[in-house]
């Protein structure tokens, strides 16, 4: 089941990755290296198997629903590329 | 080099408590230390010697007004994916390259707590994806048992920096060998704890479900003692575990009789190089001689587990990996292109080749049409493995095997094949897949570089992992020659 340059260019999209179609002809050669080699994994009878997503089974953890301690704004901003008036500034979103 | 600066973390522990050495004359010596051999092995991407002298300056104030506790003084450095309080916290990856977090991840916070003196955070590959330190954006550490060659990875740095007695201990993370495998490749100790065991909170995620921090020490004593600092419940992290936590150095008894021992066969099998193989079963017969009963056993989907693992691994790293987007912290690049562009440029340019490889298999696996054929399966594959590991720790009480395939390999060996380098885990990975404790110690040498004996345990059963690694570090008696890295031997002192 090899990825094809179309499909590396979509998923390219879906993960915000802005690459050339001559990186993305690199990868591609490298990950179907990779998929051929994990190909044997669709041979095995796992029909009835159940899936496991954490090696513990893990609970919603609760807790009570009181204010704990936070991060105070100047720090929460403080690595933040752009800040300007307690928030974060991004590129214009919607055009005027 | 000094026989301060050898000694174990328990050894010079006692020394500061009985105020032989005081802890800011030892921070002074290693910090000259690392000053000399840093140049060589290059396992820092930040060295923090003020922090390190004003954290010694406190903890000898603490020891003057009579404190006792392990850690007092105690010079260590972390890898560079736990999160440290005003010091710069890269992950190795260009897109964090000016990331100060605001907190302490729990486990630095509790050697902080404990006063341990911090020398620095230590390099790695990029979000820790990689086998060898050859990821990191910013450079390369060199093994300290042959400077050609690599330390392993992804906690290059933190292996490497241990067995250069540049830090009485360090930390490291552990996803699929992270810790184990640079730990053999240097001759060091490294123990995965159980997952659940050590809160992740502070930890720069990868993938969570396999995620766990685990110390890299010079004997399982030190190991022990680590582990006691940084185990238990943490209501920041709500996958650790509530459970009772033990001493862990009353595991450290010089007795492993009626201890049942697995050989599983396929972690000797294909891949492994034969002298490997034999320095280990050498071990294991050793162990068995003053009285473990030693069993083959077999766990058949431990051969799927690099596949399982490479849908896994990736699928939650790219979902992990979405929040470096240019707008919170880090890089950002191309701000004129638009909210989107923005975020599409910062993470082609803030993100390495390895990095994005695993970022579009995981998107691609998690890609409506292939949840079934991938991520799904590779989940129940998962389980499968589990129920495996489950029924051979009915018949013992630890699996033996080797950590890693091959000893060392050389830098640039591997760097451009896909496959090969991550065949450098294909025993580690497993445990990783299960949840388990894994433990690796020095267990020999094959053409002068050291091997790792894995020793895996049941869930939360650290102690008995501790006390076969201990044991066999008695009989073994490789302290002497694991001392003085060859790498380092050039030196004039």
């Amino acid at each position: 089941m090899a990825i094809t340059l179309e499909q590396m260019r979509h998923t390219a999209k879906l993960a915000r990755l802005e690459l050339s179609d001559e990186q993305l002809t690199e990868l591609m050669h490298h990950i179907n290296a990779l998929m051929a080699h994990f190909e044997r994994l669709q041979a095995l009878p796992l029909d009835d198997i159940e899936p496991t997503s954490h090696s513990f089974p893990v609970y919603n953890a609760f807790r009570e629903d009181v204010v704990g301690e936070t991060l105070p704004r100047e720090e929460a901003l403080a690595n933040a590329p752009e800040a300007r008036d307690g928030l974060f500034i991004v590129p214009r979103i919607v055009e005027e | 080099m000094q026989e301060l600066l050898t000694l174990s973390l328990a050894e010079i522990s006692r020394r500061l408590q009985q105020r032989e050495i005081s802890a800011v004359e030892l921070t002074e010596i290693m910090l000259t230390h690392i000053s000399t051999v840093e140049p060589k092995v290059q396992a820092f991407i930040t060295p923090t010697p003020e922090l390190a002298r004003e954290m010694a300056r406190e903890a000898q104030a603490r020891l003057d007004a009579g404190e006792r506790t392990p850690l007092l003084g105690v010079p260590i450095a972390l890898k560079d994916n736990l999160c440290t309080k005003g010091v710069r916290t890269t992950c190795a990856s260009r897109i964090l390259h000016n990331f100060v977090p605001p907190y302490d991840a729990t486990a630095v916070r509790r050697l902080r707590e404990l006063g341990a003196v911090f020398l620095g955070k230590l390099n790695m590959d990029e979000f820790a994806m990689g086998s060898s330190t050859e990821y990191s954006a910013f450079h390369i550490t060199r093994n300290p048992w042959d400077l050609e060659r690599v330390p392993g990875g992804s906690s290059g740095g933190s292996a490497a920096a241990v067995a250069a007695h540049m830090a009485y201990a360090t930390l490291g993370s552990d996803t699929g060998g992270s810790i184990r495998q640079p730990a053999a490749f240097c001759g060091v100790v490294g123990l995965k704890p159980t997952y659940g065991r050590v809160s992740r909170y502070g930890l720069i995620a990868y993938a969570s479900s396999l995620d766990q921090i685990g110390p890299i020490t010079k004997t399982v004593e030190d190991c022990a003692i680590m582990l006691n600092a940084i185990v238990g419940k943490d209501p920041l992290d709500a996958t650790s575990v509530d459970l009772p936590v033990p001493d862990f150095r009353e595991a450290l008894v010089e007795d492993i009789k009626g201890i049942r021992l697995g050989m599983p066969k396929e972690f000797f099998g294909q891949g492994v190089q034969p002298e490997v193989a034999e320095v280990v079963r050498k071990a294991v017969g050793l162990l068995e001689s003053v009285g473990a009963e030693v069993q083959e056993v077999s766990l058949p989907m431990a051969e799927q587990s690099l596949a399982i693992y490479y849908i896994l691994a990736p699928a939650e790293c790219s979902s992990n990996l979405a929040r470096y987007d240019g707008v919170r912290y880090g890089l950002r690049v191309g701000a004129e292109k638009g909210h989107i562009g923005m975020m599409e440029a910062t993470r082609a340019a803030g993100f390495g080749k390895e990095v994005i490889q695993r970022i579009i298999i995981g998107t691609y696996a998690l890609s409506s049409g292939y949840y079934d054929a991938f991520y799904l399966k590779a989940q129940k594959g998962r389980t499968l493995l589990r129920q495996q590991f489950d029924a051979v720790f009915q018949q013992v009480d630890a699996l033996v095997c080797p950590t890693t395939p091959t000893p060392a390999f050389k830098i640039g060996e591997l760097v451009d094949d896909p496959l090969a380098m991550k065949l450098a885990d294909v025993l580690t990975i497993p445990v990783n897949l299960a949840g388990l404790p894994g433990l690796s110690v020095p267990c020999g040498f094959v053409n002068g570089l050291p091997v790792g004996l894995q020793i895996i345990g049941k869930p939360f059963d650290e102690m008995t992992v501790l006390r076969i690694g201990y044991a066999w570090e008695q009989l073994a008696c490789l302290r002497d020659e694991l001392k003085i890295p060859t790498g380092l031997r050039t030196a004039p002192n």
